[in-house]
């Protein structure tokens, strides 16, 4: 069952053309860099682009944060809002049950499958950025200079990407457990793509809200950007267990009501 | 002699969609070795009917039995043994017919990895589509598309086939293809579910009939018992008039050249008007057709919105 659900997914060509998409950006960030030579000043711009002229190995970190405020959560959102609703709409979730798959284990095997996605989506991310990151820039074989301003190891430096890339995914998975939810409602991918993609920029706009701050805490992009915490020195963990514990929350609230959902629904597209 | 093994059944089966009675208490009695003919017009709760057999819409109240087990509870062993076509086909248009029915099989239990390939290959070819099963279903004509879901259905070589209108999209020579393809599945012990509101095609295929009207079945029979002779003969003659003044007060209607005589033996009928130099053209037991037999038991069409 799930092997059928990674067939269709990684099968399809919009799987890749998404994820060959997402790599654009850091890669046209990257080569603009290397030709003009221009970093933006530290503290601006998107996180460790301006460390990244110096140190190659960094650029994996980020690309990761020129495709998390928008194009990650978006392109997690397209694929799984369509993971019940595109079946539904192309009618095939009723041969589907009637076959019958069982509900439950249709909705897990997508959500594994959505699981997938955002993983292999990150790591895609963070190895092209690597790659492109080495290929055009200097690099410190010796490791690198945390935001602090001490110097990491490589191994340290490694160990704390890999991390980094474990946070990123954790928190797509908060994305993809909205857009899981809404997709058990209706018959249409669009419709459930939007939804998710509503629930995030108004998340993302409330944050920049003063009156709003009584509750940013528990809004679901807040702690997106924390990643970057792993690179100071010592790791600052707070707002990293933070937005852990607060993405555990989202996904097993939203998971539930999707199950919830899914099992007790008529079945009529 | 013992009644064959009940197949579907249902009792009390209702469906409520907000104010909407969609299916109105109804007891489904089908037995294996049944074409059951479900017949009823657009919008009757057919297929909303179909859909509850197969556990995908949920009753309001009433139960369902199918092969022996609770529908919705028991799906997970009563489905496999099950094939169904409903509401028309539907496919990964982006994927070949045979990696859509691979796929589908992989799906659920009861399949068998094992001889998956041949039993694609084998029903593939049974509806006709052995040649073309690897080009993608997008580019398949609605004819193509019925056939595979068909084929889908055919599978597991189950033993109850719940057909929604599975005819469908195809020409009369693709009709009568399946219509033998379903007969032969029939011979071989499959029980047949057809529900289809094309009454020539339930007439031509079914052994017992089940009308839905309104959300209500209006009628449960066998289909030989429905179109049994009325004990009347219908005479057809040039000379209607000679014919009625032989016959006396025995015709009981006339309409042009043909007229409705008492009694069930045509022969009879036939020897006293030929005693009386009334030429006979056509002479045959009265028998209603299906399509009376229906409209009289489920009355107007359900498209109508009256004032």
């Amino acid at each position: 069952m799930i092997l059928v659900e990674f067939h269709k997914l990684f099968r399809r060509r919009r799987t890749w053309a998404t994820i060959g998409v997402l790599n654009a950006l850091p890669v046209t960030v990257a080569v603009l860099l290397a030709v003009t030579d221009l970093g933006p000043r530290p503290g601006s711009g998107p996180a460790f682009l301006s460390a990244v002229l110096t140190n190659g190995a960094l650029f994996p970190l980020a690309a990761l944060g020129i495709v998390l405020p928008l194009f990650l959560p978006i392109a997690v959102a397209v694929v799984a809002a369509d993971a019940i609703a595109g079946e539904a709409q192309a009618g095939t979730l009723r041969y589907l049950l009637a076959r019958p798959a069982g509900r439950t284990r249709l909705l897990v095997a997508k959500l594994i499958a959505v699981l997938a996605f955002v993983l292999v989506t990150v790591v895609t991310v963070a190895l092209v950025g690597y790659l492109i990151g080495i290929t055009l820039f200097d690099t410190q074989t010796v490791g690198g200079v945390s935001i602090s301003g001490t110097s990491l190891t490589a191994q340290q430096l490694a160990g704390r990407t890999a991390l980094a890339i474990g946070y990123v995914t954790v928190s797509m998975c908060g994305v993809a457990a909205v857009a899981l939810f809404f997709s058990t409602f209706t018959d249409a991918p669009l419709g459930a793509t939007l939804g998710a993609l509503a629930v995030l920029v108004a998340s993302s706009l409330l944050l920049t809200l003063d009156a709003a701050s009584p509750i940013a805490p528990y809004l679901p992009t807040r702690y997106w950007l924390s990643f970057v915490d792993f690179f100071r020195d010592p790791i600052l963990w707070r707002n990293i267990v933070r937005g852990l514990g607060l993405q555990a929350v989202y996904v097993g609230v939203l998971l539930a009501g999707a199950w919830a959902n899914f099992t007790t629904k008529d079945i009529t597209s | 002699m013992t009644s064959p093994a009940p197949v579907i059944v249902t009792r009390g089966l209702t469906k409520r969609f907000g104010a909407v009675r969609a299916v109105d208490g109804i007891d489904l009695d089908v037995r294996a070795g049944d074409v059951y003919g479900f017949l009823g017009a657009n919008g009757s709760g057919k297929t909303t009917t179909v859909r509850m057999l197969l556990g995908l819409v949920l009753p309001t109240s009433g139960e369902v039995e199918v092969l022996g087990g609770r529908m919705p509870k028991e799906g997970r062993r009563v489905l496999p043994r099950v094939g169904a076509l409903v509401e028309g086909p539907a496919f990964y248009a982006h994927l070949s017919g045979h990696e859509n029915l691979s796929l589908l099989d992989a799906s659920g239990p009861g399949g068998g990895r094992g001889n998956r390939r041949s039993r694609i290959q084998e029903v593939l070819e049974n509806v006709g589509l052995a040649g073309v099963g690897r080009r993608p279903v997008r580019g398949y004509s609605l004819g193509m598309r019925q056939r595979l879901g068909l084929a889908g259905a055919l599978l597991r070589r189950p033993e109850l086939l719940v057909l929604d209108e599975p005819t469908n999209g195809l020409d009369p020579q693709g009709i009568a293809e399946i219509r033998a393809l379903l007969q032969d599945l029939h011979r071989t012990g499959t029980t047949v579910f057809l529900s289809s509101h094309l009454l020539a095609e339930v007439e031509l295929m079914a052994s017992r009939v089940g009308v839905l009207a309104r959300g209500r079945l209006v009628l449960q029979e066998e289909l030989s018992v429905l179109t049994a002779p009325t004990g009347a003969t219908v005479v057809i003659t040039p000379h209607p008039d000679r014919a009625r003044s032989t016959l006396g007060g025995r015709v009981v209607s006339a309409e042009g050249n043909r007229l409705v005589v008492r009694g069930d033996d045509p022969a009879e009928v036939n020897a006293l008007l030929v005693r009386a130099g009334v030429p006979v053209i056509g002479l045959a037991l009265d028998r209603p057709t299906l399509e009376e037999v229906v409209l009289a038991a489920a009355g107007t069409s359900q498209d109508r919105v009256d004032a």
